[in-house]
Protein backbone atom coordinates (compact mmCIF):
# COMPACT_ATOMS: atom_id res chain seq x y z
CA UNK A 1 0.00 0.00 0.00
CA UNK A 2 2.09 2.94 -1.17
CA UNK A 3 0.82 6.45 -1.07
CA UNK A 4 1.99 10.01 -0.77
CA UNK A 5 1.90 11.59 2.61
CA UNK A 6 -0.81 14.17 2.14
CA UNK A 7 -0.30 15.64 5.56
CA UNK A 8 2.56 17.93 4.59
CA UNK A 9 0.99 20.75 6.55
CA UNK A 10 1.50 18.80 9.73
CA UNK A 11 4.54 19.14 11.91
CA UNK A 12 7.35 17.45 10.04
CA UNK A 13 9.26 14.77 11.79
CA UNK A 14 13.01 14.75 12.15
CA UNK A 15 13.25 11.52 10.30
CA UNK A 16 11.90 10.58 6.95
CA UNK A 17 9.69 7.61 6.47
CA UNK A 18 12.58 5.78 4.83
CA UNK A 19 15.03 6.24 7.67
CA UNK A 20 12.25 5.31 10.01
CA UNK A 21 11.54 2.10 8.17
CA UNK A 22 15.23 1.28 7.96
CA UNK A 23 16.02 2.19 11.51
CA UNK A 24 13.98 -0.41 13.27
CA UNK A 25 13.28 0.42 16.87
CA UNK A 26 14.01 4.09 16.72
CA UNK A 27 13.41 6.43 19.56
CA UNK A 28 11.55 9.62 18.83
CA UNK A 29 13.29 12.44 20.62
CA UNK A 30 11.36 13.59 23.63
CA UNK A 31 10.08 17.12 23.35
CA UNK A 32 10.04 18.60 26.80
CA UNK A 33 9.09 16.64 29.83
CA UNK A 34 7.10 19.06 31.92
CA UNK A 35 6.73 18.93 35.67
CA UNK A 36 3.66 16.79 35.32
CA UNK A 37 5.18 14.47 32.77
CA UNK A 38 6.00 10.88 33.61
CA UNK A 39 7.07 7.64 32.09
CA UNK A 40 4.32 5.25 31.21
CA UNK A 41 6.15 1.98 30.98
CA UNK A 42 4.50 -1.25 30.06
CA UNK A 43 4.77 -2.90 33.42
CA UNK A 44 3.94 -0.01 35.65
CA UNK A 45 0.76 1.82 34.79
CA UNK A 46 0.27 2.24 38.49
CA UNK A 47 -1.19 5.08 40.48
CA UNK A 48 1.88 5.31 42.71
CA UNK A 49 3.88 6.55 39.73
CA UNK A 50 1.71 9.63 39.41
CA UNK A 51 2.07 12.32 41.98
CA UNK A 52 -0.49 14.26 40.01
CA UNK A 53 -2.53 13.83 36.87
CA UNK A 54 -0.54 13.63 33.65
CA UNK A 55 -0.39 16.54 31.22
CA UNK A 56 2.27 14.86 29.13
CA UNK A 57 3.70 11.39 29.22
CA UNK A 58 6.50 9.43 27.64
CA UNK A 59 5.05 6.22 26.35
CA UNK A 60 6.42 3.15 24.67
CA UNK A 61 4.15 1.81 21.96
CA UNK A 62 4.67 -1.48 20.20
CA UNK A 63 3.66 -1.02 16.59
CA UNK A 64 4.11 -3.80 14.03
CA UNK A 65 6.55 -5.49 16.35
CA UNK A 66 8.74 -2.43 16.87
CA UNK A 67 8.89 -0.39 20.05
CA UNK A 68 8.67 3.39 19.80
CA UNK A 69 9.29 5.75 22.66
CA UNK A 70 7.54 9.05 22.27
CA UNK A 71 6.06 11.88 24.18
CA UNK A 72 2.33 12.43 23.98
CA UNK A 73 -0.36 14.59 25.44
CA UNK A 74 -3.18 12.55 26.97
CA UNK A 75 -5.56 13.81 24.29
CA UNK A 76 -3.38 12.43 21.47
CA UNK A 77 -5.20 9.62 19.73
CA UNK A 78 -3.49 6.47 18.54
CA UNK A 79 -4.45 7.54 15.01
CA UNK A 80 -2.56 10.83 15.41
CA UNK A 81 0.52 9.07 16.72
CA UNK A 82 0.51 6.55 13.88
CA UNK A 83 0.09 9.12 11.13
CA UNK A 84 1.87 12.16 12.45
CA UNK A 85 4.62 10.84 14.71
CA UNK A 86 5.40 7.49 13.14
CA UNK A 87 4.50 8.44 9.55
CA UNK A 88 2.47 5.27 9.21
CA UNK A 89 -0.07 6.92 6.96
CA UNK A 90 -1.70 3.71 5.77
CA UNK A 91 -4.13 4.17 8.64
CA UNK A 92 -6.61 6.78 7.43
CA UNK A 93 -8.52 9.54 9.17
CA UNK A 94 -12.07 9.68 7.88
CA UNK A 95 -14.73 10.82 10.32
CA UNK A 96 -12.55 10.92 13.46
CA UNK A 97 -15.72 9.89 15.38
CA UNK A 98 -15.92 6.09 15.23
CA UNK A 99 -18.35 6.02 12.35
CA UNK A 100 -16.41 5.02 9.23
CA UNK A 101 -13.69 2.47 10.04
CA UNK A 102 -10.91 3.91 7.88
CA UNK A 103 -8.73 4.24 11.01
CA UNK A 104 -9.09 0.55 11.93
CA UNK A 105 -6.02 -1.09 13.47
CA UNK A 106 -5.65 -4.36 15.35
CA UNK A 107 -5.03 -4.10 19.09
CA UNK A 108 -3.96 -7.47 20.49
CA UNK A 109 -5.50 -8.98 17.36
CA UNK A 110 -8.89 -7.29 17.65
CA UNK A 111 -10.03 -4.54 15.31
CA UNK A 112 -10.54 -1.15 16.97
CA UNK A 113 -10.90 2.44 15.81
CA UNK A 114 -7.65 4.29 16.42
CA UNK A 115 -9.46 7.67 16.23
CA UNK A 116 -11.31 6.87 19.48
CA UNK A 117 -8.31 5.30 21.22
CA UNK A 118 -5.94 7.36 23.33
CA UNK A 119 -2.28 6.63 22.60
CA UNK A 120 -1.59 6.66 26.34
CA UNK A 121 -3.98 3.72 26.77
CA UNK A 122 -2.37 1.66 23.99
CA UNK A 123 0.75 1.12 26.11
CA UNK A 124 1.55 -2.55 26.53
CA UNK A 125 -0.64 -3.64 23.62
CA UNK A 126 0.37 -5.19 20.31
CA UNK A 127 -0.61 -2.63 17.68
CA UNK A 128 -0.83 -3.88 14.11
CA UNK A 129 -1.35 -1.50 11.19
CA UNK A 130 -1.66 -2.16 7.47
CA UNK A 131 2.11 -1.54 7.12
CA UNK A 132 2.77 -4.49 9.41
CA UNK A 133 0.91 -7.33 7.77
CA UNK A 134 3.02 -8.03 4.69
CA UNK A 135 6.23 -10.03 4.85
CA UNK A 136 8.65 -7.53 3.34
CA UNK A 137 7.66 -7.18 -0.30
CA UNK A 138 5.46 -10.26 -0.16
CA UNK A 139 1.86 -9.24 0.34
CA UNK A 140 -0.31 -10.82 3.01
CA UNK A 141 -2.82 -13.30 1.50
CA UNK A 142 -5.69 -10.91 2.33
CA UNK A 143 -3.91 -8.11 0.47
CA UNK A 144 -3.34 -10.43 -2.49
CA UNK A 145 -7.03 -11.32 -2.52
CA UNK A 146 -8.04 -7.66 -2.54
CA UNK A 147 -5.67 -7.02 -5.46
CA UNK A 148 -6.85 -10.08 -7.35
CA UNK A 149 -10.55 -9.30 -6.94
CA UNK A 150 -10.15 -5.51 -7.26
CA UNK A 151 -11.76 -5.14 -3.84
CA UNK A 152 -11.53 -1.38 -3.99
CA UNK A 153 -12.12 1.69 -6.07
CA UNK A 154 -10.29 4.69 -4.57
CA UNK A 155 -8.63 2.58 -1.89
CA UNK A 156 -9.21 4.92 1.05
CA UNK A 157 -11.15 2.33 3.04
CA UNK A 158 -8.93 -0.60 2.02
CA UNK A 159 -6.47 -0.63 4.94
CA UNK A 160 -9.42 -0.85 7.33
CA UNK A 161 -11.28 -3.42 5.24
CA UNK A 162 -8.16 -5.57 4.99
CA UNK A 163 -7.37 -5.43 8.71
CA UNK A 164 -10.99 -6.22 9.61
CA UNK A 165 -10.72 -9.21 7.24
CA UNK A 166 -7.43 -10.36 8.80
CA UNK A 167 -9.14 -10.33 12.21
CA UNK A 168 -12.21 -12.14 10.90
CA UNK A 169 -10.25 -14.92 9.20
CA UNK A 170 -8.11 -15.34 12.30
CA UNK A 171 -11.25 -16.29 14.22
CA UNK A 172 -13.28 -17.88 11.47
CA UNK A 173 -11.29 -19.29 8.52
CA UNK A 174 -14.33 -19.91 6.31
CA UNK A 175 -16.99 -17.28 7.02
CA UNK A 176 -20.39 -17.24 5.35
CA UNK A 177 -21.50 -14.21 3.35
CA UNK A 178 -23.62 -13.07 6.31
CA UNK A 179 -20.66 -13.40 8.67
CA UNK A 180 -18.48 -11.41 6.28
CA UNK A 181 -21.05 -8.61 6.15
CA UNK A 182 -21.27 -8.56 9.93
CA UNK A 183 -17.50 -8.53 10.43
CA UNK A 184 -17.06 -5.68 7.94
CA UNK A 185 -20.07 -3.65 9.10
CA UNK A 186 -17.74 -1.22 10.84
CA UNK A 187 -15.92 -0.32 7.65
CA UNK A 188 -17.77 1.97 5.29
CA UNK A 189 -16.80 2.25 1.65
CA UNK A 190 -17.73 5.59 0.12
CA UNK A 191 -17.16 4.18 -3.35
CA UNK A 192 -19.65 1.43 -2.65
CA UNK A 193 -17.27 -1.30 -3.74
CA UNK A 194 -18.95 -3.72 -1.36
CA UNK A 195 -19.63 -6.60 -3.78
CA UNK A 196 -15.95 -6.74 -4.74
CA UNK A 197 -14.85 -6.30 -1.14
CA UNK A 198 -17.00 -9.23 0.02
CA UNK A 199 -15.71 -11.30 -2.89
CA UNK A 200 -12.14 -10.43 -1.89
CA UNK A 201 -12.81 -11.74 1.61
CA UNK A 202 -14.09 -15.03 0.20
CA UNK A 203 -11.03 -15.32 -2.01
CA UNK A 204 -8.79 -14.44 0.94
CA UNK A 205 -10.33 -17.28 2.93
CA UNK A 206 -9.28 -19.66 0.14
CA UNK A 207 -5.79 -18.18 -0.31
CA UNK A 208 -4.87 -18.41 3.35
CA UNK B 1 -10.51 18.14 21.53
CA UNK B 2 -9.35 20.37 24.38
CA UNK B 3 -6.33 19.36 26.39
CA UNK B 4 -6.88 17.39 29.59
CA UNK B 5 -4.89 15.63 32.25
CA UNK B 6 -5.09 11.85 32.43
CA UNK B 7 -4.81 9.69 35.46
CA UNK B 8 -5.21 5.92 35.40
CA UNK B 9 -7.28 4.25 38.11
CA UNK B 10 -5.74 0.96 39.17
CA UNK B 11 -8.77 -0.29 41.08
CA UNK B 12 -12.31 0.65 42.05
CA UNK B 13 -10.96 2.19 45.21
CA UNK B 14 -8.40 4.30 43.41
CA UNK B 15 -11.05 5.47 40.91
CA UNK B 16 -13.30 6.69 43.72
CA UNK B 17 -10.36 8.34 45.50
CA UNK B 18 -9.25 10.09 42.31
CA UNK B 19 -12.77 11.36 41.59
CA UNK B 20 -12.99 12.68 45.14
CA UNK B 21 -9.67 14.47 44.81
CA UNK B 22 -10.72 16.07 41.51
CA UNK B 23 -13.78 17.74 43.12
CA UNK B 24 -16.08 17.49 40.14
CA UNK B 25 -13.49 18.41 37.53
CA UNK B 26 -12.86 14.85 36.36
CA UNK B 27 -14.83 12.42 34.22
CA UNK B 28 -14.34 8.70 34.12
CA UNK B 29 -13.53 7.03 30.85
CA UNK B 30 -14.15 3.37 30.10
CA UNK B 31 -13.83 2.44 26.40
CA UNK B 32 -14.04 6.12 25.47
CA UNK B 33 -16.25 5.48 22.45
CA UNK B 34 -18.94 7.87 23.66
CA UNK B 35 -16.92 10.13 25.96
CA UNK B 36 -14.23 11.01 23.38
CA UNK B 37 -16.95 11.69 20.80
CA UNK B 38 -18.56 14.16 23.20
CA UNK B 39 -15.20 15.79 23.86
CA UNK B 40 -14.34 16.06 20.17
CA UNK B 41 -17.71 17.70 19.57
CA UNK B 42 -17.00 20.15 22.41
CA UNK B 43 -20.08 19.08 24.37
CA UNK B 44 -17.88 18.61 27.40
CA UNK B 45 -14.27 19.58 28.12
CA UNK B 46 -13.24 17.90 31.36
CA UNK B 47 -10.01 19.09 32.98
CA UNK B 48 -9.16 15.58 34.00
CA UNK B 49 -9.92 12.07 32.79
CA UNK B 50 -9.81 9.17 35.18
CA UNK B 51 -9.05 6.13 33.02
CA UNK B 52 -10.90 3.07 34.28
CA UNK B 53 -9.35 0.58 31.85
CA UNK B 54 -6.22 0.00 33.95
CA UNK B 55 -8.44 -1.05 36.91
CA UNK B 56 -8.02 -4.81 36.69
CA UNK B 57 -10.75 -5.54 39.26
CA UNK B 58 -13.50 -4.19 36.99
CA UNK B 59 -13.11 -6.50 33.99
CA UNK B 60 -14.65 -9.96 34.49
CA UNK B 61 -17.65 -12.16 33.80
CA UNK B 62 -18.40 -14.58 36.62
CA UNK B 63 -20.99 -17.27 36.14
CA UNK B 64 -22.34 -18.53 39.46
CA UNK B 65 -25.31 -20.62 40.52
CA UNK B 66 -27.15 -17.45 41.53
CA UNK B 67 -26.51 -15.83 38.17
CA UNK B 68 -24.02 -13.66 36.33
CA UNK B 69 -21.79 -10.96 37.68
CA UNK B 70 -20.38 -8.68 35.02
CA UNK B 71 -17.61 -6.18 35.75
CA UNK B 72 -18.52 -2.75 34.39
CA UNK B 73 -15.32 -2.59 32.33
CA UNK B 74 -16.00 -5.84 30.46
CA UNK B 75 -15.84 -5.13 26.72
CA UNK B 76 -19.17 -5.77 24.97
CA UNK B 77 -17.56 -8.31 22.63
CA UNK B 78 -16.20 -10.33 25.55
CA UNK B 79 -19.62 -10.50 27.17
CA UNK B 80 -21.12 -11.85 23.94
CA UNK B 81 -18.30 -14.39 23.52
CA UNK B 82 -18.56 -15.78 27.04
CA UNK B 83 -19.53 -19.46 27.01
CA UNK B 84 -22.08 -19.35 29.81
CA UNK B 85 -23.63 -16.14 28.52
CA UNK B 86 -24.11 -17.79 25.12
CA UNK B 87 -25.64 -20.86 26.71
CA UNK B 88 -27.92 -19.35 29.33
CA UNK B 89 -28.47 -15.72 28.35
CA UNK B 90 -28.81 -15.76 24.56
CA UNK B 91 -30.95 -12.60 24.76
CA UNK B 92 -27.86 -10.67 25.88
CA UNK B 93 -25.83 -12.06 23.00
CA UNK B 94 -28.58 -11.08 20.55
CA UNK B 95 -28.63 -7.55 21.93
CA UNK B 96 -24.86 -7.06 22.03
CA UNK B 97 -24.41 -8.34 18.50
CA UNK B 98 -26.75 -5.59 17.32
CA UNK B 99 -24.81 -2.81 19.06
CA UNK B 100 -22.78 -0.61 16.72
CA UNK B 101 -19.89 -2.35 14.91
CA UNK B 102 -17.32 -5.06 15.72
CA UNK B 103 -14.69 -2.39 16.44
CA UNK B 104 -16.97 -0.48 18.82
CA UNK B 105 -17.99 -3.70 20.58
CA UNK B 106 -14.28 -4.49 21.13
CA UNK B 107 -13.75 -1.02 22.62
CA UNK B 108 -17.05 -0.21 24.35
CA UNK B 109 -17.77 -1.65 27.78
CA UNK B 110 -20.90 -2.97 29.45
CA UNK B 111 -20.86 -0.18 32.05
CA UNK B 112 -20.17 2.47 29.41
CA UNK B 113 -23.09 1.21 27.35
CA UNK B 114 -25.45 1.73 30.29
CA UNK B 115 -23.95 5.14 31.15
CA UNK B 116 -23.71 6.49 27.57
CA UNK B 117 -25.28 9.87 26.88
CA UNK B 118 -28.32 10.33 24.62
CA UNK B 119 -28.23 10.72 20.87
CA UNK B 120 -30.83 13.49 20.47
CA UNK B 121 -29.52 15.70 17.64
CA UNK B 122 -29.88 18.85 19.70
CA UNK B 123 -28.00 17.37 22.60
CA UNK B 124 -25.17 16.35 20.26
CA UNK B 125 -25.04 19.77 18.59
CA UNK B 126 -22.83 22.12 20.60
CA UNK B 127 -24.87 25.12 19.42
CA UNK B 128 -28.13 24.02 21.07
CA UNK B 129 -28.18 24.89 24.77
CA UNK B 130 -31.20 22.68 25.49
CA UNK B 131 -32.65 21.59 28.83
CA UNK B 132 -30.34 18.61 29.10
CA UNK B 133 -27.36 20.95 28.98
CA UNK B 134 -28.85 23.24 31.57
CA UNK B 135 -30.64 25.54 29.11
CA UNK B 136 -34.22 26.76 29.05
CA UNK B 137 -35.99 24.79 26.35
CA UNK B 138 -36.31 21.47 24.63
CA UNK B 139 -35.73 22.06 20.93
CA UNK B 140 -37.21 18.69 20.00
CA UNK B 141 -40.73 19.71 21.04
CA UNK B 142 -41.20 22.05 18.09
CA UNK B 143 -38.30 20.75 16.04
CA UNK B 144 -36.97 17.50 14.63
CA UNK B 145 -38.35 14.77 16.85
CA UNK B 146 -38.42 11.78 14.50
CA UNK B 147 -36.26 9.73 16.85
CA UNK B 148 -37.46 11.04 20.20
CA UNK B 149 -39.68 9.56 22.89
CA UNK B 150 -43.31 8.48 22.57
CA UNK B 151 -43.60 7.44 26.21
CA UNK B 152 -42.65 9.07 29.52
CA UNK B 153 -41.21 12.16 27.81
CA UNK B 154 -41.11 15.66 29.22
CA UNK B 155 -39.66 18.12 29.83
CA UNK B 156 -36.82 16.43 27.86
CA UNK B 157 -37.78 13.81 25.25
CA UNK B 158 -34.66 11.72 24.70
CA UNK B 159 -34.83 7.98 24.22
CA UNK B 160 -32.26 5.90 26.05
CA UNK B 161 -29.75 4.75 23.41
CA UNK B 162 -28.54 1.55 25.10
CA UNK B 163 -29.43 -1.77 23.47
CA UNK B 164 -28.23 -3.65 26.51
CA UNK B 165 -30.41 -1.85 29.06
CA UNK B 166 -33.79 -3.29 28.09
CA UNK B 167 -32.82 -6.99 27.95
CA UNK B 168 -30.90 -6.56 31.22
CA UNK B 169 -33.95 -4.99 32.82
CA UNK B 170 -36.17 -7.78 31.49
CA UNK B 171 -33.78 -10.26 33.13
CA UNK B 172 -34.20 -8.45 36.46
CA UNK B 173 -30.61 -7.19 36.60
CA UNK B 174 -29.20 -5.08 39.41
CA UNK B 175 -26.30 -2.66 39.27
CA UNK B 176 -23.66 -2.04 41.88
CA UNK B 177 -22.05 1.35 42.37
CA UNK B 178 -19.08 2.50 44.44
CA UNK B 179 -18.59 5.99 45.83
CA UNK B 180 -17.11 7.92 48.71
CA UNK B 181 -19.80 6.59 51.06
CA UNK B 182 -19.25 2.98 50.07
CA UNK B 183 -21.19 0.66 47.81
CA UNK B 184 -24.86 0.45 46.89
CA UNK B 185 -26.82 -1.93 44.70
CA UNK B 186 -30.13 -1.10 43.02
CA UNK B 187 -32.38 -2.77 40.45
CA UNK B 188 -31.62 -1.45 36.98
CA UNK B 189 -35.01 0.28 36.74
CA UNK B 190 -34.10 2.35 39.80
CA UNK B 191 -30.73 3.23 38.25
CA UNK B 192 -32.23 5.15 35.35
CA UNK B 193 -34.12 8.39 36.00
CA UNK B 194 -36.82 10.12 34.02
CA UNK B 195 -36.33 13.72 32.83
CA UNK B 196 -39.18 14.87 35.06
CA UNK B 197 -36.97 13.86 38.01
CA UNK B 198 -33.74 15.20 36.50
CA UNK B 199 -33.59 16.42 32.91
CA UNK B 200 -29.80 16.76 32.96
CA UNK B 201 -28.97 13.18 33.80
CA UNK B 202 -30.05 9.69 32.75
CA UNK B 203 -29.14 7.84 35.93
CA UNK B 204 -28.63 8.20 39.67
CA UNK B 205 -24.81 8.03 39.68
CA UNK B 206 -23.29 10.74 41.84
CA UNK B 207 -20.37 12.84 40.63
CA UNK B 208 -17.88 10.79 42.64
CA UNK B 209 -19.52 7.43 42.04
CA UNK B 210 -18.81 4.76 39.46
CA UNK B 211 -20.74 1.78 38.21
CA UNK B 212 -18.81 -1.34 39.16
CA UNK B 213 -20.89 -4.43 38.50
CA UNK B 214 -24.02 -5.68 36.75
CA UNK B 215 -25.72 -8.63 38.43
CA UNK B 216 -28.05 -10.82 36.41
CA UNK B 217 -30.09 -13.41 38.32
CA UNK B 218 -30.25 -17.00 37.12
CA UNK B 219 -33.10 -17.60 34.70
CA UNK B 220 -35.38 -20.65 35.10
CA UNK B 221 -34.83 -23.10 32.26
CA UNK B 222 -38.42 -22.67 31.09
CA UNK B 223 -38.01 -18.92 30.65
CA UNK B 224 -36.92 -18.02 27.14
CA UNK B 225 -36.07 -14.63 25.77
CA UNK B 226 -35.53 -12.71 22.57
CA UNK B 227 -34.50 -9.22 21.48
CA UNK B 228 -35.83 -7.50 18.38
CA UNK B 229 -34.38 -4.21 17.12
CA UNK B 230 -35.72 -2.13 14.25
CA UNK B 231 -33.29 0.20 12.53
CA UNK B 232 -33.51 2.62 9.65
CA UNK B 233 -30.69 0.88 7.77
CA UNK B 234 -29.55 -2.69 7.26
CA UNK B 235 -26.08 -1.94 8.62
CA UNK B 236 -25.27 -0.57 12.08
CA UNK B 237 -27.50 2.06 13.62
CA UNK B 238 -29.15 3.06 16.84
CA UNK B 239 -32.58 1.48 17.20
CA UNK B 240 -35.80 3.17 16.13
CA UNK B 241 -37.63 0.82 18.49
CA UNK B 242 -36.57 -2.38 20.19
CA UNK B 243 -38.25 -4.98 22.37
CA UNK B 244 -36.83 -7.44 24.87
CA UNK B 245 -39.19 -10.22 25.94
CA UNK B 246 -38.75 -13.07 28.40
CA UNK B 247 -41.63 -15.52 28.56
CA UNK B 248 -42.24 -18.71 30.48
CA UNK B 249 -44.62 -20.67 28.31
CA UNK B 250 -45.56 -24.21 29.33
CA UNK B 251 -48.16 -26.32 27.51
CA UNK B 252 -48.96 -23.26 25.40
CA UNK B 253 -49.88 -21.19 28.46
CA UNK B 254 -47.83 -18.14 29.45
CA UNK B 255 -46.94 -18.39 33.16
CA UNK B 256 -44.59 -15.45 33.47
CA UNK B 257 -43.79 -12.53 31.18
CA UNK B 258 -41.42 -9.60 31.06
CA UNK B 259 -41.45 -7.14 28.23
CA UNK B 260 -39.19 -4.10 28.12
CA UNK B 261 -39.11 -1.68 25.18
CA UNK B 262 -36.07 0.29 24.06
CA UNK B 263 -35.76 3.58 22.14
CA UNK B 264 -39.34 4.63 22.96
CA UNK B 265 -38.78 6.44 26.29
CA UNK B 266 -36.00 8.24 28.20
CA UNK B 267 -35.50 5.02 30.18
CA UNK B 268 -36.09 1.36 29.26
CA UNK B 269 -39.89 1.06 29.22
CA UNK B 270 -41.43 -1.88 31.04
CA UNK B 271 -44.74 -2.81 29.41
CA UNK B 272 -46.25 -4.01 32.69
CA UNK B 273 -49.87 -4.02 31.54
CA UNK B 274 -48.99 -6.05 28.48
CA UNK B 275 -47.32 -8.60 30.73
CA UNK B 276 -50.55 -8.91 32.74
CA UNK B 277 -52.54 -9.53 29.57
CA UNK B 278 -50.23 -12.41 28.67
CA UNK B 279 -50.16 -14.20 31.99
CA UNK B 280 -52.26 -17.35 32.30
CA UNK B 281 -53.37 -17.30 28.68
CA UNK B 282 -52.73 -19.38 25.60
CA UNK B 283 -50.29 -17.54 23.35
CA UNK B 284 -51.55 -17.19 19.81
CA UNK B 285 -51.66 -14.58 17.06
CA UNK B 286 -54.74 -12.87 18.50
CA UNK B 287 -53.38 -12.62 22.00
CA UNK B 288 -50.03 -11.32 20.68
CA UNK B 289 -51.83 -8.55 18.77
CA UNK B 290 -53.75 -7.59 21.88
CA UNK B 291 -50.59 -7.61 24.00
CA UNK B 292 -48.87 -5.41 21.41
CA UNK B 293 -51.67 -2.86 21.53
CA UNK B 294 -51.73 -2.70 25.31
CA UNK B 295 -47.93 -2.38 25.47
CA UNK B 296 -47.95 1.13 24.01
CA UNK B 297 -51.45 2.19 25.07
CA UNK B 298 -50.04 5.14 26.98
CA UNK B 299 -48.02 6.46 24.03
CA UNK B 300 -48.15 10.18 23.27
CA UNK B 301 -46.26 10.65 20.04
CA UNK B 302 -44.67 13.96 19.09
CA UNK B 303 -45.21 15.69 15.75
CA UNK B 304 -42.97 13.39 13.68
CA UNK B 305 -42.75 10.09 15.51
CA UNK B 306 -46.20 8.49 15.55
CA UNK B 307 -44.70 5.74 13.37
CA UNK B 308 -42.95 4.46 16.48
CA UNK B 309 -46.26 3.35 17.99
CA UNK B 310 -46.90 0.93 15.14
CA UNK B 311 -43.27 -0.18 15.12
CA UNK B 312 -43.36 -0.89 18.85
CA UNK B 313 -46.53 -2.93 18.41
CA UNK B 314 -44.85 -4.92 15.64
CA UNK B 315 -41.77 -5.49 17.80
CA UNK B 316 -43.85 -6.76 20.73
CA UNK B 317 -45.97 -9.00 18.56
CA UNK B 318 -42.92 -10.43 16.85
CA UNK B 319 -41.06 -11.20 20.08
CA UNK B 320 -44.10 -12.80 21.72
CA UNK B 321 -44.93 -14.99 18.73
CA UNK B 322 -41.34 -16.06 18.22
CA UNK B 323 -41.31 -17.41 21.79
CA UNK B 324 -44.70 -19.12 21.57
C1 LIG C 1 -21.01 5.02 15.70
C2 LIG C 1 -21.63 4.52 16.97
C3 LIG C 1 -22.71 3.66 16.92
C4 LIG C 1 -23.29 3.19 18.09
N1 LIG C 1 -24.36 2.34 18.02
C5 LIG C 1 -24.91 1.84 19.16
C6 LIG C 1 -26.00 0.94 19.14
O1 LIG C 1 -26.48 0.56 18.09
N2 LIG C 1 -26.50 0.50 20.33
C7 LIG C 1 -25.98 0.89 21.52
O2 LIG C 1 -26.46 0.43 22.56
N3 LIG C 1 -24.95 1.75 21.57
C8 LIG C 1 -24.41 2.22 20.43
N4 LIG C 1 -23.35 3.09 20.49
C9 LIG C 1 -22.89 3.53 21.79
C10 LIG C 1 -21.79 2.64 22.30
O3 LIG C 1 -22.31 1.37 22.57
C11 LIG C 1 -21.28 3.28 23.53
O4 LIG C 1 -20.52 4.38 23.12
C12 LIG C 1 -20.42 2.37 24.37
O5 LIG C 1 -21.11 1.24 24.82
C13 LIG C 1 -19.93 3.15 25.55
O6 LIG C 1 -19.02 2.37 26.26
P1 LIG C 1 -17.58 2.92 26.59
O7 LIG C 1 -16.97 1.92 27.47
O8 LIG C 1 -16.85 3.29 25.36
O9 LIG C 1 -17.97 4.22 27.41
P2 LIG C 1 -17.25 5.64 27.52
O10 LIG C 1 -17.34 6.37 26.25
O11 LIG C 1 -15.93 5.50 28.14
O12 LIG C 1 -18.22 6.31 28.58
C14 LIG C 1 -19.56 6.65 28.27
C15 LIG C 1 -20.13 7.49 29.41
O13 LIG C 1 -20.34 6.69 30.56
C16 LIG C 1 -19.52 7.10 31.64
N5 LIG C 1 -19.01 5.85 32.21
C17 LIG C 1 -18.43 4.84 31.55
N6 LIG C 1 -18.17 3.81 32.38
C18 LIG C 1 -18.58 4.20 33.60
C19 LIG C 1 -18.59 3.56 34.89
N7 LIG C 1 -18.11 2.33 35.07
N8 LIG C 1 -19.10 4.26 35.93
C20 LIG C 1 -19.59 5.51 35.76
N9 LIG C 1 -19.62 6.15 34.58
C21 LIG C 1 -19.12 5.50 33.51
C22 LIG C 1 -18.47 8.03 31.04
O14 LIG C 1 -18.08 9.02 31.96
C23 LIG C 1 -19.21 8.61 29.85
O15 LIG C 1 -20.02 9.69 30.24
C24 LIG C 1 -22.76 3.57 19.33
C25 LIG C 1 -21.66 4.44 19.40
C26 LIG C 1 -21.09 4.91 18.24
C27 LIG C 1 -19.90 5.83 18.33
S1 LIG D 1 -35.07 15.97 23.92
FE1 LIG D 1 -33.71 16.45 25.64
S2 LIG D 1 -31.68 16.38 24.71
FE2 LIG D 1 -33.15 16.64 23.01
S3 LIG D 1 -33.42 18.86 22.73
FE3 LIG D 1 -34.98 18.21 24.16
S4 LIG D 1 -34.03 18.61 26.15
FE4 LIG D 1 -32.35 18.53 24.68
S1 LIG E 1 -11.75 7.88 11.37
FE1 LIG E 1 -12.02 6.45 12.99
S2 LIG E 1 -13.91 5.54 12.49
FE2 LIG E 1 -13.78 7.16 11.02
S1 LIG F 1 -12.72 2.05 -2.21
FE1 LIG F 1 -13.14 4.17 -2.01
S2 LIG F 1 -13.93 4.24 0.01
FE2 LIG F 1 -13.83 2.13 -0.34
Amino acid sequence: MKEKDNDSSKKSSLMTRRTFLKGGALTTAALSTGVLGAEVGEAHLALEDYPSALKRATVTLKVNGLRHRLEVEPRTTLLEVLREELQLTGTKKGCDRGQCGSCTVLLNGRPVYSCLSLAIEAVGKEILTIEGISDGETLHPVQRAFVQEMGLQCGFCSPGQILATVALLGKNPSPSEAQIRQALAGNLCRCGAYPMIFKSVQTAARLR
Amino acid sequence: MKSFAYVPATSTKSAVALLGRARGKARVMAGGTDLLGEMKDNLISPEQIVGLKPAADLNYVKAEASGLRIGALTPLSELAEHKVVRERYPILVQAVEQIATPQLRNMGTVGGNLCQRPRCWYYRGASFPCLKKGGEICYAVNGENLYNAILEGGPCYIVHPSDLASPLQALGAKVKMAGPKGERTVPLEKFFVLPRVNAKKENILGQEEILTEIQVPAVPATMRGTYVKFKERGSWDFGLVSAAALLDIRDGICREARIVLGAVAPVPYRAARAEEVLKGKRVDERLAAQVAEVAVMAARPMSQNAYKVRLAQAAVKRTVLSLA
